[in-house]
């Protein structure tokens, strides 16, 4: 029954799937932001406390729980990656990080902006802030040791063994609101009851992470191709893409 | 439609600075990210060209050597 799957490790076929799907995710993505940004930004009420301040929340929270959530599906790849040896799986470890510590690099300096006029500190060294920022410094690892190797197998293996290594902090970030007394607040819309946010202020909110989730995809798409043309790059069918692209100069 | 005019949308209640500090940092890093990727591909395909020619060229020394 899931026969058909096999063809997509191998790279060729990837590569080709990934091209197909790339414009759909491209276009639905971009018209997400713009209703998400147009209406976050102009229709949602200013809040009651934060004047339009607030407004940051609308790449703020998508940041950070794409950031997480990016980690998440880096750390199920690497596990695969490392159990099945399934390189392109491995290749995904790759692919992934440097767009998770992007958007932990928004959620960061976002969080900075929103901090400086509610809590009138652009930094503290606060549980939640701290954790985000471990994770930053978790992602950077994992890109320096992947790009390390010249050897990209075994680049492959050692970035999915810090992946994991790394996949500590994810609890350690969601609950950090939780188990220390902080001054970040709690959470909103991740928990297990209704959301303590007004539906004219949350439903801009998740519309943006949707845009927010579908620009991950369409990241991770593009550097995924890029991926397997670098690692397949003396193969038969890249050598073939090459010439029927520059059909005259070569 | 929570502003009154374009001037006010731009002041955002007085937050301006931090809310379009953050909105300017969200496009620029997500651009830089996107650009790099497309540099990324086109440096792939030159590099790939580029030893496709190269093998071009040698083949064809070769060539020459074997009729001299």
């Amino acid at each position: 029954m899931w026969k058909w799957l096999h063809p997509y490790a191998k790279p060729e076929k990837s590569y080709q799937l990934a091209g197909k799907l790339l414009p759909w995710f491209a276009c639905l993505c971009l018209i997400t932001f713009m209703v998400g940004l147009t209406w976050g930004l102009l229709f949602a009420p200013a809040d009651y406390q934060q004047g339009d301040s607030f407004r940051i929340i609308y790449i703020h929270v998508p940041a950070a729980m794409l950031a997480m959530l990016a980690y998440s599906s880096m750390a199920i790849a690497a596990f695969i990656g490392l159990v099945w040896q399934i390189r392109l799986s491995e290749m995904m470890v790759a692919t992934t990080a440097p767009i998770g510590a992007v958007f932990t690099f928004i959620a960061l300096v976002t969080g900075a902006a929103w901090g400086k006029p509610m809590w009138g500190a652009w930094w503290v060294w606060d549980a939640r802030l701290t954790s985000e920022l471990i994770l930053l410094f978790v992602y950077l690892g994992i890109i320096a040791l992947y790009n390390a190797f010249s050897d990209k197998d075994l680049a492959g293996r050692a970035a999915s063994i810090l992946t994991l290594v790394g996949v500590i902090n994810l609890p350690i970030i969601h609950y950090s609101v939780v188990w220390w007394n902080t001054l970040h607040q709690g959470a909103t819309i991740s928990k297990f009851d209704t959301p303590s946010m007004a539906p004219e202020m949350l439903w801009p909110l998740l519309m943006m992470i949707f845009a927010f989730s579908l620009f991950f995809i369409v990241l991770l798409l593009m550097r995924f191709r890029n991926e397997i043309l670098a690692r397949e790059n003396h193969r038969y069918w890249v050598t073939q893409l090459v010439i029927h692209k520059f059909k005259d100069k070569i | 439609m929570a502003f009154d005019s374009i001037s006010d949308f731009f002041a955002m209640g007085g937050y301006a600075f931090y809310v379009w500090l953050s909105y300017g940092l969200f496009f620029f890093s997500l651009l830089c990210i996107t650009l790099h990727c497309i540099y990324k591909k086109r440096n792939i395909f030159k590099k790939v060209r580029l030893r496709l020619e190269r093998e071009k060229r040698i083949k064809q020394a070769s060539k020459l050597e074997e009729t001299l």
